[in-house]
């Protein structure tokens, strides 16, 4: 039978790598996506022997895939790798709360410490709350900013030193289009690295960076693995659903089109000499109020602030600057 | 002449058949004048008969919408000959969509 795998040329083939076009067994085709993700991970240098390592888990296929396949080699080359589960409870009835149980499943499944932070117990505020006052207009901008933040707080908490995120290559993909399609360099720029650095300690990395979502899928599919998959109560942000539909039209007919747009946003370099707009907080609002799309997103920013100021919460003003700053990076798929 | 298939709908796709996850089916084992019925024939079957919302999230043209993975008795109908591929009598056929959360 002309249906065996490329490599072991014995076990009937059962997926078409997206990548390669190779047709591979099962057991192969395992082997083959979890040593990938293991160079990217030495290529890269992403970690160190001892490191204590959070896995952002959202219940979703790319962080129960993460979690999966970082216990898996973390336990077969010996990285020495402390590992913990780290979710973030955006207090979204009927989507969070549902998935969170699958993040619990996964924490005996995979015998990982789970902590879990809550909104509600940093901010004072729910999701659900926050949608009730600002609407459905920018509260993706906004759970983005405070996941991110959320995730740093709970890594503190744990003395983390590393937060690894599911992010695959077609989110990664999606975003260099994104950014091409806002004409936003600066982001196009950073949007590719595997690892950043927040305000010093902790770093974050992808290690799905070059794996993409159809293998992802195949493998939680075949492996059986517990994932849970709703779309948020709240509604995607359809902007980036044009692109994704965009990519995945491309990616029907050439395959190869995902690896390809994220080389192309590596690639991308601006010259030295070439002077970017500051990525101050008022020259973004200044920047963004030539499209007239985000003054709406500061002007809710800003309310938000407000509210919280009344509120008598504990932020204080540097944390509000640092939160507008890290609106900054919201060009980042806002799911893990 | 008819065929009984199971069909299952997973990652999301379940939410466009009012949360059918699972079911066996009876369908035509023709449907085109006399040819065999097809994963082509078969897709359309879906939509016009148990698709409960949304047809552009499932369909795009004659196909499944880019995103949505197939599998025909555990394999990637990439291997199958996708729309071309003749269904068979207990075929298990699985759609995933990988569009859903992260």
């Amino acid at each position: 039978m002309s249906r065996l795998c490329v490599i072991c040329k014995e076990e009937r083939a059962s997926v078409k790598r997206p990548k390669t076009g190779e047709k591979l067994c099962r057991n192969c085709f395992y082997h083959i996506f979890e040593t990938e993700v293991h160079c990217t991970i030495t290529d890269n240098k992403l970690f160190k022997s001892g490191d204590r390592v959070a896995i952002a888990a959202s219940g979703g296929k790319d962080s129960t895939v993460l979690a999966h396949v970082m216990k898996t080699l973390n336990d077969r080359y010996d990285y020495g790798l402390d590992l913990f589960l780290l979710s973030v409870d955006e207090g979204i009835t009927g989507y969070r709360d549902d998935s969170l149980e699958t993040v619990k499943r996964n924490q005996q499944q995979y015998n990982l410490p789970l902590k879990i932070v809550s909104y509600s117990e940093l901010y004072g505020w729910t999701m659900d709350e926050i949608v009730k006052e600002v609407g459905l207009k920018n509260n993706c901008t906004f759970c983005g900013v405070f996941r991110r933040q959320a995730l740093d707080r709970g890594a503190v908490m744990l003395n983390i030193d590393h937060i690894v995120t599911g992010h695959n290559a077609d989110d990664i993909a999606e975003t260099v289009l994104m950014n091409i399609l806002r004409g936003d360099i600066a982001r196009l720029e950073r949007c590719t690295e595997i690892c950043t650095t927040g305000d010093g300690r902790i770093r974050r990395s992808k290690p799905f960076k070059y794996a993409y979502e159809k293998e992802i899928v195949m493998y939680a599919y075949f492996k059986k693995l517990d994932y849970f998959s709703t779309e948020c109560v709240y509604s995607p942000n359809s902007y980036r659903g044009h692109a994704r539909a965009f990519l995945k039209d491309l990616e029907a007919i050439r395959p190869s089109a995902i690896i390809d747009i994220i080389y192309s946003g590596e690639a991308f370099q601006i010259k030295q000499d070439v002077k970017l707009p500051t990525q101050g907080a008022e020259s973004w609002i200044a920047e963004r109020k030539i499209h007239g799309e985000m003054p709406e997103n500061i002007a809710t920013m800003l309310h938000f602030d407000q509210l919280q100021i009344e509120e008598g919460s504990r932020k204080n003003e540097s944390d509000k600057d640092k939160k507008r700053e890290e609106g900054e990076e919201k060009g980042e798929k806002n799911e893990w | 002449m008819s065929l009984k298939v199971n069909l299952s709908f997973n990652g999301g796709m379940e939410l466009l058949f009012n949360n059918l996850k699972q079911k066996t089916v009876e369908i035509p084992a023709s449907m085109n004048n006399s040819n065999p019925t097809t994963m082509k024939d078969l897709i359309r079957w879906i939509r016009d008969n148990l698709l409960q919302e949304r047809p552009e999230l499932f369909v795009s043209g004659e196909t499944v919408r880019p995103g949505i993975l197939v599998l025909i008795n555990d394999a990637d109908w990439e291997l199958e000959g996708e729309l071309n591929y003749e269904v068979k009598e207990a075929d298990d056929i699985v759609f995933i969509s990988t569009l859903h959360g992260g």
